[in-house]
């Protein structure tokens, strides 16, 4: 009864948030396989659950009320019963066979999601989690990229599953992006795996499911789920170096004149930094500092002007530049299509 | 029938007068200074608890400064660090220096009078333990004043309770926070591990006449089990801790991912100790509901070999079950399916369990007076803490449910729901027998059904943004994630439970000064602590007992049907 | 007499287990879990230094100095079976060699690190090795240094004349623990210079 409830009260707080449905996490409206499969089980775990707690709850609830003391008692003491060896094998049973169906469903499950094949279409990339944002990289493609994931859709006709290696570069982190798949660890010296399939286009939203210091509740994901097209543009793109105008050579000079290019990388520049985000195509990301906030003028300058203003305890220092600086940085960032 | 006293006669009643010289005439001073350098079981146990509830009251008021940051999105109630760092410190300062000294508060006051004899197996090493437990809490918050270190990084610890290298390192957790907090828990696992040995030694070796060790009372069997569990589970904690200094303060590498040192390992130590912690607790949970529903059911416990067996059973599969906690960071499939099977066996005798006291409870006459609705608050939260722990061990629904508030939940339904509530059963069910006074029965309703109202609303709620997607550890989420009005009704919950807390306390003080005469035994109960006075005696009976049953009391009260006769007659 | 039951004849036989032995294994439990993490924490890091001196290339077999340890194992039992006796002469001298045999299986490590530290440049923070062998040996070594504080209290003791009949069993939980140390080092011996290696 709880877990239904559970699940109740779930679907109808999703179906409140489902108008804007891109920004739903709920792991009760999955969009891969996996996600999807997980789905499945949680439903019959929930149900074995549920019937476990009605039966057993009920007879709490029964015994509490019905042996309760009445007012007209006669103080004597009930009779004394100590046991029953038939009642209690019987009481032992149940749950043992309970316990190997829901066992035999699992293991089922773990073996299917984790040992998957990988298809010879699959995309292969890999996913390294930093304090506080996200590095993806697709080496057969030659890209890198930060925080904002792009892969294709994998459809029935054309399955295009994602395969991604995670690791981090420092601490511990986990990858969620819960209507996608169940999230998996990105240990540092160590390489995880998970696979995706989503089956409809659109934005997926997540964030970072293991405490990894202080901003770790700004650690946010966005996977944008491509059509083949999209997907085959936005590869082409990212491929290119980054776009460099004369109109915004003042901003480049001070970018690689200032600290910016210790941490971070610009193909097509001498910025080669790795300790922060690459910003080739920065852009044509949505979000800055890991989702933080929106990829808009004002709030560029005021990242780089002061970046705790917007993310408290990022890494990210404030290089104190003059105004003038930090005009012309975001006016040359805001041109890295 | 409060305050009238059963007819023990002779000798054992006879001590009063002892009793009530010692206090007398003592100055304030001298009074403090018996306290402290006591090596009396009863009044190391009081103090546990008093330490036990301080911490309560601390660290529900950090939990209710995370309830009102997690309000609104986006609130600034308190800053990103500061917020890690409450919740580090909550989580602790819950399970270390709440959960395990009251638990330890229960088992030193009560086994040597369950068991009829005058003290502890080693009264000094009792005394030891509860100074370890009670310098580790404070040097814990001392890392208030002192964390701040040379490198001015860090207060109070910010690395949440379970402390994931390489976070814990010095590369990544600058100052002496992080050190505070292992040396808080080195120190007070050696408390934890001294109190262990005792209650094993005791249950072994001290026990009075005829009490076999089939008679001791199940409360002395769930201890022995727990204790066991303490020996073998808090000690890897302290090897891990000693490892984390050594890689702090000598440079070691054995959490260094940058040497090859392994951020898995250390996970693995800290779950090798984390589930078990989970039972250790737990078991003198179940200790406490298995004296109160019998006494309130008017009935003998149900299936007592049974209860025996399947509590050294829980002890000793919990002891496998450790990476459930881990079926996220990359195990084999097969390693997987492994601690799901483990951790569902666990399912199998804590059913019987279950079965077993609804069995007491059947064609019982229950009396409802404050012990018993909070066992009866116990079993049904227990269940479903069971169900969520059954969901949670499907390993693929584990993938998604893991790190979210949906996990929270579950094991706030463990140690509130059921361990707490147990707890609390056991604070008004002996508090007569420590202070000689009943606890009051309106405010113990008001506060019972508030602490209710309040879990529910608050801990019900909670599973439903895990389910929703939302991340434990985090300072503040998304408005756009429908997670805020769940969040809110969570926190009214935590308000609740305040409230219902401060009337405990309240009722605490109120009842140790005015509150009825309790006589020696209040509740017509079966063990033998009833048969002393309330308060005991410093020497707790002056003619040692001898046991002919597991229930002394009723053999004396019922000569013409006494207790089932065990084998040897 | 009223308590709670009757007398019964069977009760003069009421006899309990000895609280020091169940006492000392229970710590001796404690203590085994404890070294069960440092030996799994060396076991598994075998062959992961990424640099630095490697087990092979700076280890020897401290044959010697084990014989010595596990030696003193029979001499302590020796003293106990005198001490029973109340042959104080023969307990004084056992227990003294016990705890020679100690001392010079610690003089055996001390020199063993000091050759690693000054010879080889392996300390605690070179590499995993360093960290892993230190840790777990130096554990050990803790144990022996803490075993023969009390050994050498209880010779004093005797000396002094202050150990009487009722001290016994005290000495016999003493000598559990000084084999618990013993037989540990069988694990520590295996894991570090046999397997490790």
């Amino acid at each position: 009864m709880l877990s239904a409830a559970v699940a109740l009260a779930a679907a109808g707080a999703q179906r409140a948030v489902a108008l804007t449905s891109n920004t739903n996490t709920s792991i009760f409206s999955p969009e891969s396989t996996p996600s999807r499969s997980i789905y499945e089980l949680s439903l019959f775990v929930l149900a074995v659950t549920g019937g476990i707690f009605v039966v057993v709850g009920g007879l709490i609830v029964y015994a509490a009320v019905r042996f309760r003391e009445r007012p007209d008692d006669d103080g004597s003491e009930p009779p004394q019963i100590f046991g029953s060896n038939q009642i209690e094998l019987s009481w032992t049973i149940i749950p043992v066979l309970i316990v190997v169906v829901l066992f035999l469903a699992t293991a089922r499950m773990i073996f299917a999601i984790q040992d998957a094949p990988k298809p010879a279409a699959a995309l292969e990339m890999s996913a390294i989690g930093h304090q506080f944002w996200w590095e993806f990289r697709y080496p057969a493609l030659h890209i890198t990229t930060a925080n904002e994931l792009h892969i294709p859709v994998s459809t029935d006709a054309d399955p295009r599953p994602t395969f991604m290696k995670l690791t981090s570069a420092d601490v511990i982190h986990s990858f969620w992006v819960p209507r996608l798949a169940g999230k998996v660890d990105l240990v540092p010296n160590r390489i995880n795996e998970l696979w995706m399939d989503p089956h409809t286009p659109g934005l997926y939203v997540g964030q970072c499911a293991q405490f990894c210091g202080v901003e770790h509740a700004k650690m946010l994901l966005r996977v944008y789920v491509d059509t083949p097209e999209q997907f085959a543009a936005w590869v082409k793109q990212e491929q290119q170096p980054g776009a460099q105008s004369p109109a915004s050579a003042a901003g480049r000079r001070e970018f690689e004149s200032q600290a910016c290019m210790n941490c971070h990388a610009i193909a097509g520049t001498a910025a080669h930094g790795q300790f922060g985000p690459d910003l080739t195509h920065f852009a044509s990301r949505k979000t800055l500092a890991s989702g933080a906030a929106d990829n808009t003028t004002e709030n560029l300058e005021r990242w780089i002007e002061d970046p705790d203003s917007i993310k408290p305890g990022s890494l990210m220092p404030s290089m104190h530049l003059t105004p003038d600086q930090v005009r012309e940085i975001t006016a040359y960032l805001n041109t890295l299509q | 029938m409060a305050g009238g006293s059963i007819p023990v006669p002779g000798g054992l009643g006879s001590a009063a007068d002892v009793a009530a010289t010692e206090a007398d005439g003592a100055t304030w001073l001298e009074h403090l200074h018996s306290w402290v350098v006591t090596v009396d079981h009863k009044k190391l146990g009081v103090m546990y608890v008093l330490y036990a509830l301080l911490f309560l009251v601390v660290g529900g008021i950090e939990a209710l400064i995370i309830r009102i940051q997690l309000f609104f999105p986006d609130n600034h109630f308190v800053s990103a660090e500061t917020f890690n760092r409450v919740f580090t410190m909550h989580g602790t300062t819950m399970i270390f220096f709440v959960a395990m000294p009251i638990v330890f508060g229960f088992g030193n006051y009560l086994m040597p009078l369950m068991l009829g004899v005058r003290d502890m197996a080693f009264p000094r090493l009792n005394a030891f333990s509860f100074w370890m437990s009670a310098f580790g809490g404070l040097l814990l918050y001392y890392s208030f004043i002192g964390g701040v270190g040379l490198q001015g990084a860090g207060s109070a610890p910010d690395v949440g309770w379970w402390a994931y290298a390489p976070l814990t390192s010095r590369a990544f957790s600058r100052g002496h926070s992080t050190d505070y907090w292992a040396l808080a828990l080195i120190v007070s696992g050696f408390g934890s591990i001294g109190a262990a040995i005792n209650f094993i030694a005791t249950a072994f070796c001290m026990r009075c006449k005829g009490m076999t060790l089939f008679r001791m009372p199940l409360f002395v069997w769930l201890y022995v089990v727990s204790s066991g569990l303490v020996l073998v589970a808090v000690s890897p904690l302290t090897a891990a801790q000693v490892m984390l200094t050594i890689d702090r303060y000598l440079g070691g590498h054995f959490f260094d991912t940058q040497a090859g040192g392994s951020a898995v390992v250390w996970a693995h130590f800290f779950w090798i100790f984390g589930h078990p912690e989970v039972y250790v607790l737990v078991l003198p949970a179940f200790a406490i509901i298995n004296e109160v529903v019998p006494v309130f059911s008017r009935k003998a416990i149900f299936g007592y070999p049974a209860m025996v067996a399947a509590s050294v059973g829980i002890g000793f599969v919990s002891l496998g079950v450790w990476a459930h906690h881990m079926f996220t960071i990359g195990m084999t499939s097969i390693s997987n399916a492994f601690f799901v099977l483990s951790t569902m066996l666990v399912g199998i005798p804590t059913g019987i369990k279950i079965f077993n006291w609804i069995a007491t409870m059947w064609g019982g006459k229950i009396r409802y007076r404050t012990p018993m609705l909070f066992a009866v608050g116990f079993l049904v939260q227990f269940l479903i803490a069971g169900l969520t722990g059954i969901i949670l061990s499907v390993a693929p629904f584990n993938w998604q449910l893991h790190n979210s508030y949906f996990v929270i939940a579950h094991f706030h339904y463990v140690i509130v729901g059921a361990i707490l509530f147990a707890i609390f059963s056991g604070i008004y069910y002996w508090f007569p027998k420590v202070t000689g006074r009943m606890l009051d029965e309106r405010l113990g309703k008001w506060n019972f059904w508030l602490f209710v109202i309040g879990f529910h609303v608050c801990f019900d709620v909670m599973h439903i943004p895990g389910v929703l997607g939302m991340p434990r550890s985090i300072y503040t989420y998304e408005a756009d994630r429908g997670w805020t009005g769940l969040n809110q009704i969570v926190s009214v919950g935590a308000i609740i439970q305040g409230i219902a807390i401060a009337i405990l306390v309240y009722n605490m003080i109120h009842s140790a000064l005015k509150g009825q005469e309790a006589g020696p035994d209040p509740w017509d109960a079966w063990t033998l602590e009833w048969a002393t006075n309330s308060p005991p005696p410093p020497y707790n009976f002056a003619i040692e007992p001898v046991a002919r049953s597991r229930r002394p009391l009723w053999d004396l009260k019922h000569p013409n049907d006494p207790d089932e006769p065990l084998e040897e007659g | 007499m009223t308590t709670p039951a009757h007398g019964h004849a069977a009760d003069s036989d009421w006899r309990l287990p000895s609280r020091g032995r169940v006492g000392m294994f229970s710590l001796i439990l404690a203590e085994s879990a404890i070294f069960v993490i440092f030996v799994v924490a060396y076991v598994y890091n075998i062959g992961r230094s990424t640099f630095g001196p490697q087990p092979r290339q700076v280890l020897e077999l401290p044959i010697l100095n084990t014989i010595f340890l596990l030696s003193s194992s029979g001499t302590i039992l020796m003293a106990e079976r005198a001490l029973v006796k109340r042959a104080m002469a023969a307990f004084i001298a056992w227990w003294a060699l016990t705890i020679a045999l100690g001392a010079i299986f610690l003089l055996g490590t001390a020199q063993e690190w000091h050759k690693l530290i000054t010879k080889d440049g392996l300390t605690i923070s070179t590499n995993l090795f360093g960290t892993t062998f230190y840790s777990l040996v130096g554990l050990h070594a803790s144990h022996v240094i803490v075993g023969l504080v009390m050994l050498s209290a209880v010779l004093v003791f005797t000396l002094l004349g202050a150990l009487k009949p009722e001290h016994t069993e005290k000495v016999e939980v003493l000598a559990l623990y000084w084999h618990f140390v013993d037989w540990v080092w069988v694990v520590v011996f295996s894991v570090v210079y046999v397997i490790g290696r």
